[in-house]
């Protein structure tokens, strides 16, 4: 046998990516796996003897490499005599400073970090990592590509990730040759979209070094590092050549951030048994022992194979909170796709999200990730309003903010025209208006018409042989009439002679104040202390462009002419067949239509026909004095002849009430008022009737939609208070006709 | 007025009067009209030793040692050609270089006034030998 509900499930999103028991053996297990080393640390006359479980001898590149470079000797000894649980405590307690958890880290071998971390649960790692970021405010980080490699979108969509707030943008080619092309897009649109932000384009050394040096880039992130020696050879690498590759960067002005990521080892063979936390904790040991500012960390490209294992989303988060207790900068992942479930994607993202890192992933898509060659795409253009409402329900600031439409359109077109202008002083083949017109409202790449590509690639050859830099492109800006994005690309030209974005977790503010983890640190201590999001920057990213004003919905003036008359107090009535139909007090008047549209009059309309189709005759009448739909049903039952009544609150609400009933008691209550259709209310008049006449009366079938009250809430809230606005205290009930048609709107 | 690795930084909003393109340009004319006039070349626009020596020094001062020896290392690179950078950084990849080699590189950043990153080499070198990292000669 089969359940159905379990075969809804295995069809579920979810259920397309594969769970796994834990293998250590081949490095499948997130943190403590049986075959990680005790943490050890053994110093003979200044020199490690021992390392993790390794003697010197056995010490295989990256040991070696640490203990050249990696270890604070003086620090060594009091921080490993700490035991695990107090380390642990330390990175919780507010009281506890950065800098001193900072200056333990020095001394602290891989496998001890590793094993301290683990000891923290997922809220006291969101505790340790808010407090352990380096830089007081997260930022964020955004990947721009599209699958046409068009100049015009890259521009366009660089300059609204810009205008979004995003402090770096970065970009790669499906065409190596294409690089110094997007280079040059994402330059210019970046800096027409907010000065300041920084760029890269993700290629081969050699090239990347190129476009560097031509100052078209200003920072790499593409220096991958792995926890074990095979894996770090296997991918043509040693720590040296790594760390030296670094060096050579910064010394043509790119701000370098190392890459490594729980699971690379286990997905590349070679994790010698050991856990994926463990075996990111050297990697990080490493990053800082190489000088590397920063480490983009959080599993990377190989999220999907830890959340396979049991605590794998515990474990990336362990790690983000290893760069950071290590004092590097961290962008912290997010950025390749980690789940088919959304449900599962976000709360994974809470991790990082909540604490806020650096930089909270290390790349968002702001196009479709169809366009995203990165692979990535986790997060995309069509979840940038999840995004900025998960910011605004938690108010916390993850990076991103709103951006009106009609900015959205004025800053890509900005951008589009300006590359298009570049392109045409620079000698390259040409962008036309067509792509230029497309680039500013596409939705992705199938909108924008085909390049001649054999063209782009030559020209792209051409422009490195004719040695063009940044400087060239802020003088095309200039001749073109693009003075202020010229003067950004100039701006960026100058950050590169002050290199000031060197330091730690640096991003450039638009007016060229440079921020980092130096002139502005994290100083989190506790409640109200560190970065909180409050005053002008709560109020920008609470103010979605969708989000509606409390103030016009309840000052709305209707949209007809009132639709009852009133006519003098209400008297008891005597008929036994008899219905009142007692409306609210904004009925007809303030307000004329219901929550799901229906125009009062057809509403009152149905409602007595109903009545009359049952054999009753309905009278109308108004409560003053209330707004709630109980009391203004019971209040009509009261006045009538057959004591049964119909309530009926303006927004729809209806109940039918009986006189002798308590007033919180009724016949029947229709509260889902945005379900009801005029056939409803002219059932519930039928059944008004009915109960009137003593008849037996099925109750009326209504549909049952569980999202009715997340949908329209608001909108009853708003309604229902112009309800209780319209009350008078005291006020009679008065009698109701409806009032002659004059040439009502539709 | 001297230079504080503790106040001045960021030196380019800071202390501007303390930065210079490599032909010796102060920052303060790295500007618009200056490339509208032609006193701007490309080459001009990257940092200089001195720059980044500061750069560790703020480093230094903000206690991050490895950062700080990483950026003296930088500093020493703004004076090698690009070439060069790239044949050593190709010689420290897995069994590039043989141990005279690697030794011929470090002597070749030694005259550059890489002394520092010339001692880096000559350690891989050591390490590469024990690991079986060098090319067989």
């Amino acid at each position: 046998m089969r359940s159905r509900r379990f075969a809804a499930r295995a069809r579920r999103a979810l259920r397309r990516e594969a769970l796994l028991a834990p293998y250590p053996d081949l490095g499948l297990v997130a943190a403590a796996g049986p075959n990680d080393p005790e943490p050890e640390l053994a110093v003979e006359d200044g020199r490690v003897t021992r390392l993790d479980g390794r003697a010197a001898e056995e010490f295989d590149v990256i040991d070696r490499f640490l203990v050249a470079y990696g270890l604070d000797l003086e620090v060594a000894a009091e921080a490993m005599a700490l035991p695990d649980a107090e380390l642990a405590r330390r990175l919780v307690d507010v009281d506890v400073p950065r800098s001193e958890l900072v200056r333990l880290a020095r001394g602290l071998t891989p496998a001890k970090l590793a094993r301290v971390v683990w000891l923290l649960d997922p809220v006291e790692l969101m505790l340790a990592l808010k407090k352990l970021r380096a830089r007081r405010a997260p930022s964020n980080q955004a990947h721009v590509t599209n699958l046409k490699e068009s100049p015009a979108l890259l521009a366009a969509d660089a300059a609204e990730a810009a205008r979004r707030g995003f402090a770096e943008i970065e970009t790669t080619v499906g065409v190596a040759r294409y690089a110094p092309l997007n280079a040059i897009a994402l330059l210019v649109g970046s800096q027409t979209g907010r000065p300041g932000v920084m760029t890269q384009c993700a290629v081969e050394e050699r090239r990347n070094l190129e476009l560097a040096i031509r100052g078209l880039v200003t920072y790499a992130e593409t220096l991958s590092v792995y926890g074990t020696e095979p894996v770090f050879v296997d991918g043509d690498d040693t720590p040296w050549s790594k760390a030296f590759l670094g060096a050579a960067y910064a010394s043509r002005g790119v701000k370098v951030r190392f890459t490594s990521g729980t699971g690379s080892e286990a997905l590349m063979g070679h994790a010698q048994g050991c856990s994926m936390l463990y075996l990111e904790a050297r990697c990080l040991a490493l990053v800082r022992a190489a000088g590397s500012q920063g480490v983009q960390n959080g599993s990377i490209s190989c999220v999907a194979l830890v959340l396979a294992v049991p605590g794998g989303t515990r474990a990336i988060l362990a790690e983000n909170v290893l760069a950071a207790w290590l004092d590097l900068e961290v962008a912290s992942g997010n950025d390749a796709i980690a789940s088919h479930s959304e449900i599962r994607k976000a709360a994974k993202l809470m991790g990082q999200f909540l604490p806020g890192t650096d930089f909270v992933t290390s790349g968002y898509s702001v196009m479709p990730r169809r366009d995203n060659t990165f692979g990535g795409g986790n997060f995309d253009a069509d979840d940038l309003d999840e995004w900025l409402t998960l910011q605004r329900d938690w108010q916390v600031d993850a990076g991103i903010e709103p951006l009106q439409e009609e900015e959205a359109l004025r800053v890509r077109e900005r951008a589009a025209r300006a590359v298009q202008a570049v392109f045409a002083e620079l000698g390259l083949p040409p962008v036309s208006d067509e792509e230029v017109a497309a680039a500013v409202a596409a939705y992705d790449s199938r909108d924008l018409p085909d390049r001649d590509r054999a063209a782009d690639v030559q020209a792209a050859d051409e422009l490195l042989a004719r040695g063009v830099t940044g400087l060239d492109v802020a003088l095309a800006l200039d001749r073109r009439g693009f003075p202020e994005v010229a003067e950004a690309v100039l701006g960026m030209q100058r950050q590169r002679v002050s290199a000031d974005y060197l330091q730690t977790a640096a991003i450039i503010e638009p007016d060229g104040v440079v921020r980092s983890a130096v002139n502005d640190p994290n100083a989190y201590a506790g409640p109200g202390t560190g970065y909180r999001l409050e005053g002008e920057r709560w109020r920008l990213l609470q103010a979605l462009p969708h989000a509606v004003e409390a103030a016009d919905l309840v000052e709305l003036e209707p949209d007809e002419p009132p639709v009852v008359r009133e006519l003098g107090e209400a008297k008891p009535g005597s008929s036994p067949a008899e219905v009142v139909v007692a409306v609210g007090p904004a009925f007809g008047q303030a307000i004329t239509r219901t929550l799901s549209g229906l125009r009062h009059r057809d509403v009152l309309e149905a409602l007595c026909e109903g009545v009359r189709e049952a054999g009753g005759v309905p009278r109308l009448v108004r409560v003053r004095r209330v707004a709630d739909v109980a009391f203004i049903g019971h209040e009509g039952a009261r006045l009538s002849g057959s004591g049964v009544a119909v309530g009926l609150q303006s927004k729809g609400t209806a109940v039918i009430h009986r006189a002798d009933l308590e007033p919180l008691d009724n016949l029947e209550l229709f509260g889902m008022a945005p379900l009801y259709t005029l056939d409803s209310y002219r059932a519930m008049g039928r059944n008004a009737a009915g109960y009137a006449l003593g008849r037996r009366v099925g109750p009326v079938p209504t549909e049952l939609d569980n999202f009715a009250r997340a949908k329209l809430i608001v909108q009853t809230t708003l309604l229902h208070a112009r309800e209780a606005r319209a009350v008078v205290p005291d006020a009679q009930t008065v009698e109701l006709e409806l009032a002659a048609v004059e040439a009502a709107p539709a | 007025m001297g230079f504080d690795p503790k106040r001045d930084y960021p030196l380019g909003t800071s202390r501007p009067d303390l930065v210079f393109t490599p032909g010796g340009l102060p920052l303060a004319e790295v500007t618009l009209d200056a490339l509208r006039a032609g006193r701007l070349g490309g080459a001009e626009m990257r940092a200089t030793a001195e720059t980044l020596r500061r750069q560790a020094e703020v480093a230094r001062a903000a206690g991050r040692a490895p950062l700080a020896d990483n950026l003296e290392r930088v500093a020493e690179l703004a004076a090698v050609p690009d070439e060069l950078l790239l044949a050593v950084y190709t010689a420290l990849r897995p069994r590039r270089a043989t141990a005279a080699e690697l030794e011929g590189w470090a002597a070749r950043l030694e005259g550059l006034g890489a002394a520092r990153t010339a001692a880096f080499v000559r350690e891989a070198a050591v390490a590469y030998a024990e690991r079986g990292l060098l090319r067989r000669a």
